[in-house]
């Protein structure tokens, strides 16, 4: 086993510590070491967003980032979008428009549509479905994701011109 | 994955330094997207790793109207494409830095990197090429500059000896009445390697109807990326047209020596390059009009 250096990060908004191998990917570190399971591996080489996280508020594949590399940086998780105890609005339009399956993609799927809709909540399908290549997902056919999404935008778009 | 020495020099003697002392068994890590898939499958392997993104001449990104672009060798393609005047100074190499992987892809992934990965299909290099892109080199002896177009030496092969890092890309500024495109050929709308890539730029006249210079690079096709010189050339003095473009389709075709494997044929590979070269010779000059107007 290699030498393990500690980390300090912000993880949903709290301080948290950690220490890694260099080898150990963002994603196993969150998954094995800081215990939030929320971020799956689907192929662990950047093909399907199962493990998206915000980096400095920036969408990553967290397979394709070394936990090292993140010391002094801001990660946001799956378990950092609902707040004070409620649903973000992708979250409820999720639920609502039955956009998930067997949901290994959906925590990949609204950490990216979040950081999209933040910048943007406006997005049109067709600028949705170009920034959410990144995800895959093998049960839904994509439909009720793209529309849930659109809906959340709406949403949100609403709530901030209120 | 082997484990490894990890370090984040930040500055550029250290960075040379280290890669320097430890040669093959280093490594250099910008954004990571090739390098950690190369790492884990043991498709290369690495005892050093040497993160240079805290390096400030590989993160430098500074466009001057006049000086043109010097691009930090560890900027990611989403910096590059945020950055408010690039799309218009150098269209051909947005247009790829929005389309390589998607969106998590492209906020860590490097034009440099793309660069020293030296895929054949790589997507930024065909608008380096047209753009006229230097690279800085930087070794424990000193500096070189060498033109892009002679990087890349076969597939995943480059120019850069052990000791030896990117530092960065030098883009001249565009030209007058001068707009570029590139477009790529994948099986998908997004996410995939090029089955083929083309990069045109061109350059009229002041009466916006005759291409005064044209430059045309082709990706996916060869054992490096490579310039479709003659298809180029062609179009110096020629109307900017259709006709004209599908003229230089055709010869682009001759600078192609493309192989068959699972993304596609060689002859379809041949076919897409007079097609996507016609497409953004279009785009291009659909761009400067666009300008003009």
């Amino acid at each position: 086993m290699g030498t393990k250096q500690l980390v300090s990060t912000t993880i949903n908004g709290e301080p948290r510590q950690f220490i890694c191998e260099a080898r150990q990917s963002l994603l196993e570190v969150l998954r094995d070491e800081v215990g939030l399971t929320g971020c799956k591996e689907g192929c662990n080489n950047g093909n399907c967003g199962a493990c998206s996280v915000l980096l400095d508020g920036q969408p990553v594949n967290s397979c394709l980032v070394f936990g090292l590399e993140v010391d002094g940086k801001e990660i946001t998780t799956i378990e950092g979008i609902a707040q004070g105890g409620e649903f973000h609005a992708l979250q409820q339009c999720f639920l609502e428009g039955a956009a998930l399956q067997c949901g290994i993609c959906t925590p990949g799927f609204i950490v990216t549509a979040k950081a999209l809709l933040d910048e943007n909540p406006g997005a049109s399908e067709e600028e949705i479905r170009f920034q959410l290549a990144g995800n895959l997902c093998r049960c839904t056919g994509y439909d009720k994701i793209i529309r849930a999404v659109m809906k959340a935008g709406e949403q949100m778009a609403e709530t901030a011109a209120s | 994955m082997k484990d490894f020495e990890y370090s984040a020099p930040d500055d550029l003697q250290t960075a040379t330094a280290l890669l320097a002392e430890h040669g093959e068994r280093a490594r250099v890590l910008a954004g990571g997207t090739d390098i950690i898939v190369q790492l884990r499958e043991g498709l290369c392997s690495a005892d050093f790793v040497v993160d240079v993104k805290n390096i400030p001449e590989l993160m430098a990104l500074d466009y001057r109207a006049k000086q043109g672009l010097t691009l930090g060798a560890s900027t990611s393609c989403s910096q590059l494409y945020e950055h408010p005047d690039l799309a218009t100074a150098y269209p051909a190499l947005i247009d790829a830095a929005r389309i390589i992987g998607g969106w998590q892809i492209q906020t860590r992934a490097s034009v440099g990197g793309n660069l020293c990965n030296s895929s054949p299909a790589a997507d930024t290099i065909p608008p380096l090429l047209v753009h006229e892109a230097t690279c800085l080199i930087q070794g424990q002896a000193g500096s070189r500059e060498i033109p892009a177009s002679e990087f890349c030496t076969g597939p995943g092969q480059n120019v850069l000896q052990p000791g030896e890092l990117l530092v960065t890309l030098q883009l001249p500024e565009p030209a007058a009445n001068s707009s570029s495109a590139y477009e790529r050929f994948i099986p998908r709308n997004e996410m995939d390697i090029a089955v083929a890539g083309a990069a045109s730029w061109i350059q009229l006249d002041a009466s916006g109807q005759t291409i005064e210079e044209a430059r045309i690079a082709l990706a996916a096709v060869a054992a490096t990326p490579v310039m479709a010189t003659e298809a180029a050339e062609s179009l110096r003095g020629k109307p900017a047209t259709a006709e004209s473009f599908a003229e230089a389709g055709e010869l682009a075709k001759n600078a192609a020596s493309p192989i068959s494997d699972m993304r596609g044929t060689a002859e379809y590979r041949v076919h897409l390059c007079s097609v996507l070269t016609q497409r953004t010779l279009a785009r291009a000059l659909a761009r400067i009009q666009e300008a003009g107007s």
